[in-house]
């Protein structure tokens, strides 16, 4: 069951729009939103919702970096592994987060806070090296900048609204 | 500094600038002059005639893109914004959208009313999350204001925006492939359809990119001989803005003259080489260009000079690499992203690419010889027999390597390695010591975009 919200958001979402296909992604993000993950739960709901197969949905999940078909932390830390930022040792950022998070890339810390992803330019090429967080973009970052933005995110986990993207 | 058009209300506070902010500067006076006293064919016949080209890497001439949608095509007819702009080094769409958004809502706008357009879609890519939120609210802004929506300015002509949020690949940036993700389909390439003729839901559609669209309201407030005027060179149309990354002292996206030269936006406006940095090469057009020679630094930055000199603008994203910096790892983890962001649907890119990343690795491990060098370069030639330009693409570092820098490549052979390795390197852009803002406190006004760097680091 999905909160009643929820359904009738995506409900009023479907109706008002000339084509379903178009609004496809928008409703896997708020059910992604919503169960952390686009779980198969989550794909049931939106093949109900949009008159969509499943099949057809696992196409689209499958291709597009943003969607996750597996659990992952609250907050996904996404690494810019572009050429400006290795250039700035993101190869160093990804151990320096990693080593502090007793995580290896792609995994998500026990406390369930944090997955570290490796990310396509993200468009923060001179304040490389650069990462993402939960829709906000952190560049010129330093081993302090790194320790600071965990432990605010940390402080905050409770009241800090996750964005639509993850 | 030179003149200021699609940055005029680029502030130091890096609030964008309100709806209020660009009227004061005569936004939206270039729509209202089009709807009441011109026609489309008049609209286009200045874009055409400004010499005005695609911005997003094509150069295609603007004009003529729009002329394609015949007078009598079916409606609705769409306009897609590209923001897609997920090329390693390119990030001058989002500065744009964060400065002045209203100035690309108004070239879309206007875009639209050139070609009787009915919808407009702003595809943007999803770590621009926040700059999607931005432009909704601004979309309902140029709504209330009669901008947008019904019946624009009192006129018969009715065009309303959307925003559409990808969910990440590189090659949505591709406009057919982008038309199949707005379809909700996976977004492969199809060269089959002219988009203007059959685009979005089999309709005629014109795709351009931000920087475009950007540009269309100043020609139609300025004239053409005015736009042209601002460019540094006789092909160089308008200004240009240039975005660099890399080993220089003061990073950042600069509006230009088009046709700039290469130098002088590296050690002009970018501030030269970071301390202890020495220029090596660059990546004038983002990571699907060629690596330069040193003398390309005298070559202006616009389409034709660019492609005279065998190289290519791209999106004008110049990426400044150290004289320290191996181009042989650099150039595998460009191949790394585009191996990982190739769609998979044709066998030259799908296998092509690993295919070089695997010889350019064995190169810099010193297990390739002569014969591996030669076979790399077969492989980068094949990549032009790919569906679409993205394997070509990806091919050009691996030509500029190969061009350019076969010395620095042979080095690695015959057992040797990297020469790069091991003791006595010393890298200038360290991440630890880096700080940019301490080292250049006077390099912090040009920071302009979503406040970069402030003291919590963030910059959203
Ligand atoms: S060249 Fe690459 S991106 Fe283009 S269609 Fe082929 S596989 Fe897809
Ligand atoms: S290369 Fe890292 S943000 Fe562009």
């Amino acid at each position: 069951m999905l909160p009643r919200e929820l359904e009738q958001e995506i409900a009023a979402m479907v109706r008002d729009t000339d084509h379903v296909e178009e609004k496809i992604i928008d409703v896997i993000y708020l059910l992604q939103r919503h169960f952390g993950y686009f779980s198969d739960e989550a794909m049931g709901h939106a093949a109900r919702l949009t008159g969509k197969t499943e099949v057809e949905l696992e196409e689209l999940a499958t291709f597009y970096d943003f969607i996750y078909r597996e659990p992952l932390g609250r907050f996904v830390i996404h690494v810019c592994d572009g050429v400006a930022c290795w250039m700035h040792h993101e190869n160093g950022l990804f151990d320096y987060l990693c080593r502090k998070l007793g995580v290896a890339v792609g995994e998500t810390t026990p406390d369930g806070l944090f997955t570290v992803l490796p990310t396509a330019c993200l468009g923060n090429c001179h304040n490389a090296p650069a990462m993402l967080v939960n829709g906000e973009h952190y560049g010129r970052l330093t081993p302090e900048k790194v320790d600071r933005i965990l432990e605010e995110l940390r402080e905050n986990a409770d009241t800090i609204p996750l964005c639509l993207c993850r | 500094m030179s003149e200021q058009v699609l940055f005029k209300n680029r502030r130091a506070d890096c609030r964008p600038a309100s709806l209020a902010d660009y009227r004061a500067g005569g936004g939206y006076d270039g729509l209202i002059q089009a709807v009441r006293t011109m026609t489309p064919d008049d609209v286009i016949k200045e874009v055409m005639d400004s010499g005005l080209r695609g911005r997003g890497g094509a150069g295609f001439p603007t004009g003529r893109k729009w002329s394609f949608v015949r007078k009598d095509a079916p409606h609705p007819r769409y306009i897609q914004c590209n923001t897609d702009e997920m090329e390693p080094g390119t990030f001058k769409d989002r500065i744009l959208v964060n400065t002045d958004p209203h100035l690309v809502i108004e070239g879309i706008v206007l875009c639209g009313y050139a070609v009787q357009a009915d919808h407009g879609v702003f595809f943007i890519r999803p770590s621009y999350d926040a700059d999607a939120r931005l432009l909704e609210r601004e979309l309902d802004v140029a709504r209330e204001a009669g901008f947008l929506g019904r019946n624009i300015l009192g006129s018969d002509f009715s065009f309303d925006i959307d925003v559409h949020r990808s969910a990440g690949r590189y090659i949505c940036g591709e406009s057919s492939a982008q038309a199949n993700a707005i379809m909700g389909k996976r977004p492969n390439p199809d060269k089959n359809s002219h988009m203007t003729d059959s685009g979005l839901w089999g309709l005629p559609t014109v795709v351009n990119n931000v920087e475009t669209l950007a540009s269309v309201p100043a020609i139609l407030r300025n004239g053409v001989e005015w736009f042209k005027s601002l460019a540094a060179s006789p092909t160089g149309d308008g200004t240009k803005l240039y975005s660099v990354s890399g080993e220089v002292a003061e990073p950042g996206c600069f509006e230009l003259p088009g046709g700039t030269r290469l130098g002088d936006i590296i050690f002009g406006a970018a501030g030269g080489m970071l301390p202890g940095a020495e220029f090596k090469t660059c990546l004038p057009g983002g990571t699907s260009t060629s690596f330069v020679a040193r003398e390309h630094l005298e070559t202006p930055m616009d389409f034709d000079s660019m492609k005279k000199a065998g190289l290519s603008l791209g999106t004008g994203s110049v990426i400044v690499f150290d004289r320290n910096t191996c181009l042989v790892q650099a150039t595998i983890n460009i191949l790394t992203y585009f191996a990982r962001e190739s769609c998979g649907w044709c066998t030259p890119c799908r296998e092509g690419i690993p295919y070089m990343k695997h010889i350019l690795e064995r190169i810099e491990a010193g297990e390739a010889g002569e014969r591996d060098v030669a076979l790399l370069q077969r492989v980068a030639d094949g990549m032009q027999h790919a569906y679409c330009g993205f394997a070509p693409g990806a091919a050009m570092p691996v030509h500029g390597l190969l061009n350019h820098f076969r010395d620095e490549v042979r080095e690695h052979l015959g057992g040797r390695g990297c020469p790069f390795k091991g003791a006595g390197v010393v890298k200038p852009g360290l991440w630890t010591t880096l700080d940019r803002d301490a080292a250049h406190p006077d390099a912090a006004h040009r920071d302009t975009d979503s406040g970069d760097a402030d003291a919590e680091g963030r910059d959203g």
